[in-house]
């Protein structure tokens, strides 16, 4: 994902023979230095990077910065990048605004941000670069906004500064929601502090008014508060509280009720009796009642906000990593550009390990192409001048000049994610379980409050209203309202520190139910990657592979490498590869071929000799020695440590588990028999298309979660009642992921369902505790016995069980991951 | 007790002031960002070179 930050000169590999006596730090992050690194004289540097890191600092004169006593403990890692692509228009279009008096203003990004010696030194260090007039860094959220004079110099130059000391720039890619998002979260926060002002003022003189109620107090004083806290609590009402007015009124609209309706009904129903009693100087008034509730309502919006938000936050960090650059040619030249530059007729040089830009064919060169991205293969596949190559996919092996068809939002990837929006957009809201309940909830407290008023009306006609009123303020439905999304921030903020950042509560409330869960098998059930699982040859033979091999970089040789490189190896010699075919060199005096069935027959000195298949559903690598074969080594995608169990988790909590796959179907079937699945359950072939197709069908039963990691699940994830993004996973996936994890594997996707049953559990346990209370207050009210303060006394009681409920419950596992 | 007459008006003015402070400052971003103006104190300090931000950006 971190493209460009690839490890500058590490120097790890050096043997370390530092014993506790002859440690000696390195003087810009404190880590050892490596033996050969050590300078008797002056300061020694574990890396290249620090030691550009240590000289820039000194040059800036910010040498005070190694008198921190926290500073970042990590060796510099500085991509070295030219960051051409950040003074293109196309990148100040996007990202660069213009401030009125003419200096461009942006937001970026910067890796390894951690503390306060960051701070000062971005911000400081920043200064130091002629032009810029200002840097401001937000730690949490690692962005550092810079000001600076377009004119005098290039926003590359600045962003080449930031790099070398270690700060990798990118473009802040959420920028343009980013407004709307503050807006919302000042209001917010606007609504809670005035609404709590409010409150604890109407409080403080109710208070008065309980004392004089047991102690006396003269009528005149009485109707002097009552009007005073008449005047607060109307500025609370029609200030914070609209918006439960707005909100219930909105679901009126659409002929539903959700919680807002119920509590709407008792905060008007409460103020207008308190105001009709205030003016005319006799009866209760509940205005204490009515100010705490509203800031109560609020808090709880307030924190389920915030939890939500900080993981969409930290989804968009990782969106900002995505590659922002491409490599076009121009003659001999070769230019970085923004890649929403980029236009159809260029041509562009993809590097070997480069994401490839936009989709094109390819002119010159020939290499293999990692493509699991957008088709789930995991196989790469072999292109030569003429095929067609698409954005986002990874070339590996060889550098290709590609002309550019069809770029951006056009591109296949570009309409996959269009797709993508769209489903996200129409996905129907999971019906909430406190909505449900508030039909339920309206119809009896209406019923109740029917028959309180007929009954008094035959009784006591004078007190009828009163207790009517009595019954809808204390039966509002405050600690049900709250019970939920208390219930949700508590468990997304413990579920965050797992590594499971969970965008919204609807998702959690869906995982706790069941259905089909889909799985993706490339990334999300297995490694990702190939490995070797059989070997048919001797190990004398094992020895001369890895040797040669060990000169490829092509996957396969990459998966025997990982798997047989240990103790000292032959040398290989005059080492030749050939695409789509093999590799043949000298080992030890043999000569060894490997590669595909056909090209090692052509290396055979007998070709009609018969060559065994590689395992079932594996790919093989065919070996020849001395012109005779000597075994085949298969290689399979495997499914990772701990999937099965999992899997078998996940069907005994009811849920029905599919495998989707854009392998072969046989591949797809190898892993559903290693996952315990039977063969029915998984599916080859699916094109990001079909994958949607299959969900949509599922749907029909029941809801649907899609795990996946790659832009070809997004389509399909972005339909699902749920789609979970697992960690390592492509940005487009991520975007429209509800739920993403931090952690590889199926391990989290089972400790969410867990937590998702629990936190379930949580709040019904709510539910069950503030129906208790309303029961006791609306009988209560219904005999005549509810007064302002037992209501005042009832309501936040109930509340804070509800509270203290939400956040002690164990739905999530408390240490960090 | 007629004391109140005075009190409780002035008691609520001062809640007023309070108010208006809160909503200006957090209209004006203060609370945007409650990390890292903790950690700025603490490198301000010994700023050798005069503060050279021509203009800080308006607040967010």
């Amino acid at each position: 994902m971190t493209v460009g930050a690839t490890t500058p000169r590490p120097v790890a590999n050096l043997p370390t023979d530092a014993s506790p006596a002859t440690r000696v730090a390195c003087v810009h992050c404190g880590l050892d230095v490596p033996g050969p690194l050590r300078r008797g004289d002056g300061p020694s540097f574990c890396c290249a990077g620090c030691e550009a890191a240590y000289a820039v600092i000194n040059d800036a004169g910010l040498a005070a910065y190694y008198g921190f006593g926290v500073r970042r403990r990590s060796p510099v890692q500085a991509s070295g990048r030219a960051f051409a692509e950040f003074d293109h228009p196309a990148f100040a279009t996007l990202y660069v605004r213009e401030r009125p008096d003419g200096l461009g203003d942006v937001e970026l990004y910067l890796e390894n941000v951690h503390c306060a010696s960051c701070v000062w030194l971005v911000e400081r260090a920043s200064l130091t670069v002629p032009g810029v007039a200002s840097a401001e860094l937000d730690v949490g959220r690692s962005r550092v906004r810079i000001v600076w004079d377009r004119a005098a110099t290039p926003l590359s130059q600045i962003a080449q500064f930031l790099d070398s000391l270690g700060y990798v720039p990118h473009p802040y890619r959420g920028a343009r929601g980013e407004e709307a998002r503050r807006v919302e979260d000042r209001d917010a926060l606007i609504r809670l502090g005035v609404a709590g002002a409010l409150a604890g003022n109407v409080m403080m003189i109710a208070f008065a008014m309980y004392a004089g109620w047991f102690g006396g107090m003269e009528a005149g004083f009485e109707r002097y508060f009552r009007w005073w806290s008449l005047a607060l609590a109307t500025p609370a009402l029609v200030g914070p509280g609209r918006v439960f007015f707005r909100s219930a009124l909105g679901a009126l609209r659409h002929r539903r009720l959700h919680m807002d309706v119920p509590i709407a009904l008792a905060l008007a129903a409460g103020y207008l009796q308190g105001a009709v009693n205030t003016v005319r100087g006799a009866g209760p008034v509940y205005f204490d009642s009515v100010a705490t509730l509203i800031f109560l309502l609020l808090v709880g919006r307030f924190l389920q906000q915030r939890a939500q938000r900080a993981a969409v936050d930290a989804s968009e960090l990782l969106a900002s990593l995505a590659p922002s650059v491409a490599r076009v040619v121009e003659g001999d030249a070769v230019r970085e550009v923004p890649v929403e530059a980029l236009l159809p007729g260029w041509t562009i040089d993809v590097r070997a390990g480069d994401t490839i830009a936009a989709d094109g064919e390819v002119l010159a060169g020939s290499s293999r192409v990692d493509t699991s991205l957008l088709t789930g293969e995991s196989r790469p596949v072999a292109v030569a001048p003429g095929a067609a190559v698409f954005a986002g996919t990874v070339n590996i092996v060889a550098p290709l000049r590609v002309r550019v068809t069809t770029s951006g939002e056009e591109s296949r990837i570009g309409a996959i994610l269009r797709d993508v929006e769209e489903g996200a957009r129409r996905r129907s809201p999971v019906v909430r379980l406190a909505d449900r309940a508030a039909g339920w909830f309206i119809a009896a407290v209406l019923g109740l409050a029917l028959v309180t008023l007929g009954i008094w009306l035959a009784r006591d006609p004078a007190r009828a209203m009163d207790n009517t009123i009595a019954l809808l303020v204390v039966t509002c439905p405050c600690a049900l309202a709250l019970a939920t999304p208390l219930a949700m921030t508590a468990a997304i903020g413990r579920a965050a520190g797992r590594g499971i950042l969970i965008r919204g509560g609807d998702a959690l409330e869906a995982l706790a139910g069941h259905g089909t869960l889909i799985l993706d098998k490339t990334g999300t059930v297995t490694e990702g990657r190939l490995a070797v699982v059989d070997w048919t040859g001797s190990d004398h033979v094992r020895r001369l592979v890895v040797a040669l091999e060990r000169h490829s970089r092509h996957p396969i040789a990459a998966a025997i490498t990982r798997a047989w490189e240990a103790g000292p190896l032959p040398a290989a010699t005059d080492v030749h590869e050939t695409l789509g075919g093999g590799l043949t060199g000298c080992v030890a005096g043999n000569t060894v071929v490997a590669g595909s069935r056909a090209f090692v027959r052509r290396h055979l000195r007998d070709a009609s000799v018969a060559m065994p298949d590689a395992a079932d559903g594996c790919t093989g690598a065919w070996i020849a020695v001395n012109g005779a074969f000597a075994g085949v080594v298969s290689l399979a995608d495997p499914v990772r440590a701990g999937a099965a169990d999992a899997v078998e988790e996940l069907r005994r909590r009811g849920w029905a588990v599919e495998l989707l796959s854009g392998d072969t179907p046989l591949v797809a079937g190898r892993a559903a028999r290693a996952l315990g699945l039977p063969e029915a359950a998984a599916r080859g072939g699916a094109s990001p298309e079909a994958k949607r197709d299959r969900v949509r069908d599922a749907l029909r039963a029941g809801p649907v979660v899609m795990v996946g990691d790659g832009v070809n699940d997004a389509a399909a994830m972005a339909v699902a009642t749920v789609g979970i993004g697992v960690h390592g996973g492509a940005e487009a996936c991520l975007a429209t992921a509800d739920i993403f994890t931090t952690r590889p594997g199926l391990a989290p996707v089972v400790e969410l369902i867990r937590g998702a049953r629990r936190t379930r559990w949580t709040v019904r346990a709510g539910f069950a505790v503030s129906i208790a209370y309303n029961i006791a207050g609306a009988a209560l009210a219904m005999t005549g016995r509810v007064d302002p303060l037992l209501a005042a006394v009832l309501m936040p009681a109930s509340s804070i069980s509800v509270v203290l409920l939400a956040w002690r419950a164990p739905t999530f596992a408390r240490t960090r991951a | 007790m007629s004391v109140l007459y005075v009190l409780i008006p002035l008691a609520l003015a001062i809640v007023v002031v309070a108010v208006v402070a809160y909503v200006w400052s957090a209209r004006s971003g203060q609370f945007d960002d409650l990390e890292t103006p903790a950690l700025r104190p603490l490198i301000d300090e010994e700023s050798k070179a005069p503060s050279r931000r021509v203009s800080r950006p308006p607040h967010r």
